[in-house]
């Protein structure tokens, strides 16, 4: 019992960190048809900004202020810079260059930062908290904590605000959105800021766990977009569970099976799933209209 | 002039040039190395072009495809003792049964979800690879025996050759070789039938295309691409690791087929130049060679979206007609 | 025996009954229409018959056979063919091309002689190429051949579309409204074709807006409103028929819906 309490609560940290970047995947994908490849790199943005300013002696709650406002700048500058000049292009070669952008922030980041791993110091010490026999790290009730935040208050947002609501419609008829008033350009902006904010915080929390490097955002941004078809993709709470189901199989692979295919056992259930759904969990089956 | 270069065989005519004219030019045999390396990886992008830019079919795991064919060409004579142009053959077999069965059931997927599902399938071949260090040396890679050709010229013919001049002429004979069967597929029914089922799958469907075959078919096609330009790289390499299988790889050959051009061979050719030859050029840059790197295929996928090839004779007709 | 039939099919997209309990039987060599107002469920019925969708209940019958369920490429090869209400085109082949993949049904599929070009493959690609032509002459299209279908005109592309499933060699030909968007002279030039398509013993079944089109070419007319079945039966009687009247124009329109049918 403790045992699978143990590998529970990892999987559930490493999961909720997927299902940030899978939330990111989701935004920027509703609001511009674009699937973000560079979606890893504000994680690793967010993580190495805070390291290499506490280095420079700024504390910790600005360094961290100041890291994800440089994770939503570099989004936005994506956005305007490398997105909105290919407008209109087929989404494989909008694909493309959402790849060329992440070799280009982790050209950048090895130039900015250096070729090292780095952590973070534990925001609560690093004193495991032992609950039902497992020992947990509170750094993970940070990460889980920071996820259940974040999917709260996006869910107001897009729920009570008229902004949010405007992010929506976009998202459901860009035409529609458009022809309403709606200013469907600043709310492309909008989704790479809020996806780069997300993915910067994640890479915050987690820093202190699983330490950080110029490289980490490609696996990450591999795991989040598996994580966001799991779900379904375009659907919010499907990016959540996808997340989090990817990080618990891993986990328990790991445990029960084998460390060495960890991975293998969360694309093996990915495969069957998608068999099944191939819309993913929450995506809707599509009547085709001819 | 325009009915010559629009002839189906024209490709492969422009091909047979480029490749018996080049070693005049290059300075060395480093030089002839590279080429070489561009020859192997265009095979690959042709393949993968017949299944993207032709039938509309996205894959994130060729190269899973590329390392069986890596692999079966190291792993078969040191373990079974299997010569090696049977393990070629075996290879390029064996992918094109793995793609059959697992094409059956991922191709049913349509866009991003048959892209995630490719991906889990690279993901997969890559990590067998990466752990069972007892067959394939692990993440360490493993040495690759050489096929014994030098040694039979030598002694049939007296002839001596460089390795690097050898594998040079192989290389370029079966990039001319693939790509003649390339553009015979093209225009074929089943060519035909797979551009239909790009445009519209339903139309396809109702002109009596059995489309689930048809995706099949090609993704069998390119599998077997994949892996016999997987066994002409162990070969030629001497030495394999499991990154050939790798993620990265499935997405680099992806970036040639984008890069040089969606649906044209001579695309898939340049595709794979370009991104063979500008990391060798951007090593002189040191630290900045990644973020030049990226850099670089934006600009130019913003400005040719369409490919270089097809972007620069769209230029070049528009220039004509103005 | 009829050469296609549908018995009490039926489908629903989320509680709505977007075809309920229709049947009729075509007869060989009929131009059989089915009409209504938007919305009735005329292109769903088409869906059902050409295998797209699969029915909730009831059964398809062609030449007597059941092909409830069957795919739309198994019918194309048992001979039903069809076009599409919005353009279904391969936007980027030549319209010649176009109507070579209609051809696909009499093509030897080889992939082995596809790959290695043997002689065989040629001459099959001359004699589809020369059957292509020939189509596309037929429909007014010949000098189109080479153009690239995406930047051929509206009109233009509704008659490849007939084209191409023509190439199919089809007995029964479903066409959704082929003189959509076109202009009057182009409706003529449609008129013509199908009255010549039907003359050479190809069965056709239309749905159509042009109700002047429609009352002069259909043998037998089949009215849908909300899915179900409303009248049936020659043009004469179908617009004498009142439901018919009232469901087009609401219950007033009479003198409106006289006028419409012209």
């Amino acid at each position: 019992m403790a045992e699978f309490l143990q590998f529970a609560f990892s999987g559930l940290t490493v999961g909720a960190v997927y299902a940030l970047v899978a939330l990111g995947f989701t935004i920027i994908y509703n609001a511009s048809d674009v699937v973000n490849f560079a979606q890893g790199e504000f994680v690793m943005i967010g993580g190495m900004a805070t390291v290499f300013l506490t280095a420079l002696g700024v504390p910790i709650p600005l360094a961290v202020v100041l890291a994800i406002l440089g994770a939503v700048v570099v989004g936005l500058l994506l956005h305007r810079l490398a997105i909105e000049p290919a407008r209109g292009a087929s989404s494989v070669t909008l694909i493309i260059i959402t790849i060329g952008a992440s070799i280009f922030l982790r050209g950048l980041a090895q130039v900015v930062f250096d070729k090292q791993f780095h952590t973070l110091q534990p925001f609560s010490g690093d004193t495991p908290i032992v609950v039902g026999g497992a020992s947990i790290l509170p750094q993970s009730f940070w990460v889980m904590g920071g996820a259940v935040v974040i999917v709260v208050l996006l869910w107001a947002f897009f729920n009570h605000t008229l902004i949010g609501k405007a992010v929506l419609a976009t998202s459901a008829n860009r035409l529609a959105a458009k022809l309403v008033g709606i200013n469907t350009g600043m709310i492309m902006s909008l989704a790479f800021a809020l996806s780069a904010a997300i993915g910067a915080v994640a890479g915050v929390l987690v820093t202190p766990i699983t330490l950080t490097s110029y490289e980490v955002g490609t696996l990450l941004a591999l795991k989040g977009f598996a994580a966001a078809m799991l779900g379904g993709m375009g659907h919010p709470l499907g990016a959540v569970v996808g997340g989090l189901v990817v990080g618990l199989l891993e986990a328990f692979g790991a445990g029960y099976l084998s460390s060495d295919y960890k991975d293998a056992i969360a694309f093996v259930v990915i495969l069957i799933t998608l068999f099944v759904l191939p819309t993913g969990l929450f995506g809707r089956a599509s009547v085709e209209r001819v | 002039m325009s009915a010559l270069l629009n002839h189906r065989l024209a490709v492969p005519a422009v091909l047979i040039v480029l490749v018996a004219l080049l070693p005049l030019v290059l300075p060395s045999s480093f030089y002839l190395r590279i080429a070489t390396l561009v020859w192997i990886s265009a095979f690959a992008v042709i393949g993968l072009n017949l299944l993207m830019g032709y039938a509309g079919q996205v894959s994130l795991g060729h190269a899973g495809f590329f390392g069986i064919g890596a692999y079966a060409a190291a792993v078969l004579p040191a373990q079974l003792g299997v010569p090696g142009i049977f393990a070629v053959v075996i290879g390029a077999v064996a992918s094109a049964l793995i793609a059959y069965l697992v094409g059956r059931p991922i191709l049913r997927l349509k866009g991003h979800y048959l892209a995630v599902a490719t991906l889990g399938f690279g993901i997969l071949v890559a990590m067998v690879i990466n752990n069972e260090a007892w067959i394939t040396g692990g993440p360490d890679g493993i040495a690759v025996a050489s096929l014994g050709i030098k040694k039979l010229l030598k002694s049939a013919f007296g002839l001596k050759v460089k390795t690097a001049e050898l594998w040079y002429w192989i290389a370029g004979a079966m990039l001319v070789v693939g790509a003649w069967v390339a553009v015979n597929l093209v225009d074929s029914p089943t060519g035909r039938a797979l551009r239909a089922v790009h445009d519209s799958e339903i139309a396809a469907r109702v002109a009596g295309i059995d489309v689930a075959r048809m995706k099949l078919v090609v993704f069998v096609v390119s599998a077997v691409y994949a892996a016999l330009a997987g066994s002409a790289l162990a070969l030629f390499n001497g030495f394999i690791t499991p990154d050939t299988a790798g993620f990265l790889h499935s997405i680099e050959l992806v970036t040639m087929v984008v890069l040089g051009g969606m649906g044209s061979i001579l695309g898939s050719v340049v595709g794979a130049a370009v991104l063979v030859v500008l990391p060798q050029l951007l090593t002189m840059f040191h630290d900045y060679e990644h973020l030049l790197l990226g850099l670089l295929m934006m600009v130019f996928m913003i400005f040719l979206r369409a490919g270089i090839v097809p972007g620069l004779r769209a230029l070049v007709a528009g220039r004509g007609a103005a | 025996m009829s050469i296609l039939s549908v018995e009490d099919l039926g489908i629903e997209f989320g509680g709505l009954k977007a075809v309920d309990n229709v049947s009729f039987a075509v007869e060989a060599g009929e131009v059989f229409s089915i009409i209504g107002p938007n919305g009735a469920g005329k292109t769903t019925l088409f869906n059902l018959i050409s295998g797209v969708y699969t029915p909730k209940h009831g059964k398809v019958l062609l030449e007597g056979r059941d092909v409830t369920g069957v795919g739309p490429h198994l019918l194309a090869r048992k001979g039903l063919s069809r076009t599409f209400q919005n353009l279904q085109i391969f936007f980027r082949m030549t319209a010649l091309e176009n109507v070579m993949v209609g051809c696909h049904r009499h093509e030897r599929m080889n992939v082995f002689a596809h790959l290695l070009a043997l002689p065989s493959v040629a001459r099959q690609n001359e004699a589809t190429r020369a059957a292509a032509l020939t189509l596309l002459s037929r429909v007014g299209l010949a000098a189109y051949a080479d153009t690239v279908a995406g930047s051929m005109p509206y009109g233009a592309l509704k008659r490849l579309e007939i084209a191409r499933a023509l190439a199919a060699d089809p007995k029964v030909l479903l066409l959704d409204e082929p003189a959509a968007g076109c202009n009057p002279v182009e409706t003529e030039e449609i008129d013509a074709l199908i009255h010549q398509i039907a003359a050479d013993g190809v069965t056709v079944v239309l749905v159509e807006h042009d109700m002047k089109l429609v009352m002069r070419i259909s043998d037998r007319l089949h009215v849908l409103d909300y899915g179900r079945t409303l009248a049936e039966g020659t043009a004469e009687t179908v617009r004498r028929n009142p439901d018919v009247i009232a469901a087009y124009l609401g219950s007033h329109g009479s003198k409106e819906a006289a006028r419409a049918f012209g």
